[in-house]
């Protein structure tokens, strides 16, 4: 089990021309799940990409660190090696590349002794995973996001997470599209990473349902680019009563 | 061109007497330029065609090169697996022809020695022009594979134009084919030369060894008759500065169905025109093709979805890529005529260009003189996306790497809509291949 965290330090960024983040911050330590609520438009979304150095975005000031590295210093990829996982609340189609292509380029840096007894070949981990999250294997052979129901996608994303095994995942939306069985599975699997091997999360989410299978340590409330309320569990359940009108 | 004089070629009378006419009709002609709407974009003013002589083989090469040669042409036909017929042509010379097919099934050989070549040669290409006219007085042995009524012939019929013509040489290879009411063909045409990495997999760069300027005219015809279906692969694979000029030309009937799938690897410029007649109620055809360019090589595409009949299909899907300092034309026109009604014509052309010196010209037109009909066209011309990319990179993947992964997969895409099972690894094989030297 790793110890360590992701600290968002007074983070402003945006599109150019449109600051977007005024000012966020967060830290979220291994093992913990955070849920960051807010109305549409608050910038929650961006948050998501601003972390993983999505182009178009640009930071103005502030830190985020994961386990002290700089992350603003790095570009996307080395983010994820350096253990930064994004499910994307809309996966991109890529024709052609599998899943098994896609995670084997993705970790080729890594020696079997180093990840421990766990490791396996990246098919057999991927089948192994899929059984877990109810995603059909059949899926595993086909172009990644080519052919996918949004909740087909979505599970997609998790199993991509259980794989790679990074220390802080983003959720951006990850209950979106998704049903009542879907999002139980994907919930459930989340959790269990949170035991397994100490994942940090970041759940970006409207709705509170997506809480009830993962349940946050930490509820963060956004409003116009900032953390306007941070508390427990019952936070979230007072947004899902009152709504965000008070937040504004 | 020094063009040859009608007793110069075997062959029965009509056949010289269609080399005279078309001889005649080509003197008379005006040659093209790129100032004529088909030849925009291409290289047709640097071509010099008084450059080149006809290579005139007897189909017999010096005895050792013959012989590995053979070997080479048959560990490729061998790639396809499992085949009716083989046919190989010498700079035009038919060379081989093996068959496992009856009589009464297929005609398979040249088309000088069956009675209905006389009326089957030509009668997709009406009005014939330039390249075509060369071929037409040029052809050495055209070949004909004509599939009986209600015949299905599931294991390819596979041809190998083998090009071997030294510095200024010029050939001209024709197939003609027709599948009769009912029928089934699976056929595999390659066009090569003795420096094709196809027939020669120990070579890692197609261009290394680049031959002197010659020329090859392909020219394909496909005669579908009513219900009908042909599954066609095509395969270019020429090196150095070869120049191509190849002509496909399909006539369907109704109810008839065309999946045509062509690959183009090689040639300094290396042009395909592709006409399509969809001449019967129903009839369907289906075009595919995938291209790399590399290096200063120019791929030159023109298309035409002809429909003349109600209720008629056609589905056109090109995807490419250039690098280097290479360009692509992709120019493609859907032609839907009064009468042909409830028709659906599709036309995609996508794109990669993968530096600042490559470039790649997409240009779709539309004719239609009806109006209850389904017309989509789109293209797409740009480097690598980049949402992809940043997805593959949100997956720890280095630019690089995730650069190679969607070019593979967009290729293998493509690849994987084969109509022939059997050429599926080759052609995924030769665009990866292709690929990968494209990143060196």
């Amino acid at each position: 089990m790793s110890s360590g965290e992701l600290v968002i330090e007074d983070l402003c960024a945006g599109i150019p021309g449109r600051e977007i983040l005024k000012g966020v911050s967060l830290t979220v330590r291994s093992g913990e799940v955070h849920a960051v609520m807010g109305p549409n438009g608050c910038g929650k979304s961006t948050l998501a990409h601003v972390l993983m150095g999505r182009p178009g975005y640009e930071v103005l000031s502030g830190r985020v660190t994961l386990d002290g590295v700089d992350l603003l210093a790095l570009p996307t990829w080395q983010r994820a090696r350096a253990g930064l996982f994004l499910a994307m609340q809309h996966p991109i189609e890529v024709p052609g590349v599998t899943l098994v292509d896609a995670l084997g380029a993705g970790r080729p840096d890594v020696p079997a002794d180093e990840v421990g007894p766990q490791f396996k070949p990246v098919d057999e981990r991927l089948a192994e995973q899929a059984d877990r999250i109810g995603f059909d294997r059949r899926f595993l052979e086909r172009p990644l996001n080519v052919d996918l129901s949004g909740g087909e996608r979505k599970r997609n994303e998790t199993l991509q997470m259980t794989v790679l095994e990074p220390r802080f995942a983003v959720l951006d939306e990850i209950d979106s599209g998704l049903d009542v069985d879907a999002l139980a599975a994907v919930g459930r699997r989340v959790l269990e990473a949170t035991a397994e091997w100490g994942l940090g999360v970041l759940a970006i989410t409207h709705f509170r349902r997506l809480l009830d299978v993962l349940p946050p340590d930490v509820v963060h409330v956004m409003a116009d680019g900032k953390v306007v309320a941070t508390g427990d569990r019952s936070l979230a359940d007072l947004v899902d009563k009152s709504g965000y009108a008070g937040y504004r | 061109m020094p063009l040859a004089d009608p007793p110069a070629l075997d062959g029965p009378s009509w056949m010289n007497e269609r080399r005279t006419a078309s001889r005649q009709a080509l003197a008379e002609a005006r040659w093209p330029t790129s100032r004529d709407e088909v030849w925009r974009y291409s290289r047709i003013d640097e071509f010099d065609r008084d450059r080149f002589t006809p290579a005139r083989r007897s189909g017999v090469v010096d005895a050792g090169v013959g012989r590995s040669l053979s070997e080479q042409v048959h560990a490729l036909a061998g790639e396809f697996g499992p085949r009716s017929a083989l046919l190989v042509t010498l700079d035009g010379v038919l060379t081989t022809v093996s068959s496992t097919l009856a009589g009464d099934v297929a005609y398979i050989g040249k088309l000088a020695d069956s009675s209905d070549g006389e009326v089957l040669i030509a009668s997709t290409v009406g009005g014939a022009k330039d390249f075509v006219l060369m071929n037409d007085v040029e052809c050495i042995d055209p070949l004909l594979i004509d599939v009986g009524e209600g015949c299905n012939i599931a294991d390819p019929v596979v041809v190998i134009h083998v090009v071997t013509g030294e510095e200024g040489s010029a050939t001209f290879p024709r197939t003609v084919v027709r599948v009769k009411a009912g029928g089934h063909l699976a056929l595999v045409e390659a066009v090569v030369d003795v420096h094709s990495p196809l027939l020669r997999p120990t070579s890692t760069n197609v261009l290394a060894t680049p031959p002197g300027e010659r020329m090859v005219a392909p020219v394909t015809e496909l005669v579908l008759d009513e219900n009908a279906t042909l599954d066609y692969v095509g395969i270019q694979s020429l090196s150095g500065a070869t120049w191509q000029f190849a002509h496909q030309s399909s006539r369907i009937d109704a109810g008839a169905v065309m999946r045509s799938f062509v690959v183009a690897l090689g040639g300094n410029y290396a042009r395909l025109r592709t006409d399509s007649l969809l001449m019967g109620q129903g009839g369907r055809s289906e075009l595919r093709a995938a291209f790399i360019g590399r290096d200063d090589q120019m791929l030159d595409f023109r298309t035409l979805q002809d429909h003349a009949a109600p209720k008629t299909v056609s589905d056109l899907l090109f995807m490419g890529a250039v690098t280097d300092r290479a360009h692509s034309v992709y120019s493609g026109l859907i032609r839907v005529r009064n009468g042909a009604v409830k028709s659906d014509a599709r036309q995609t052309n996508h794109n990669l260009v993968l530096n600042e010196g490559a470039h790649a010209d997409s240009v779709p037109n539309l004719d239609i003189l009806e109006n209850d009909v389904a017309c989509s066209h789109g293209s797409t011309v740009g480097p690598v996306d980049e949402d992809q990319l940043y997805y593959l990179a949100s997956r720890g993947i280095e630019p690089g790497e995730a650069e190679r992964l969607i070019v593979g997969g967009f290729f293998a895409s493509i690849a994987e809509q084969t109509p022939v099972a059997g050429t599926q690894a080759l052609i995924a094989r030769a665009l990866a291949a292709r690929t990968e030297l494209a990143h060196d």
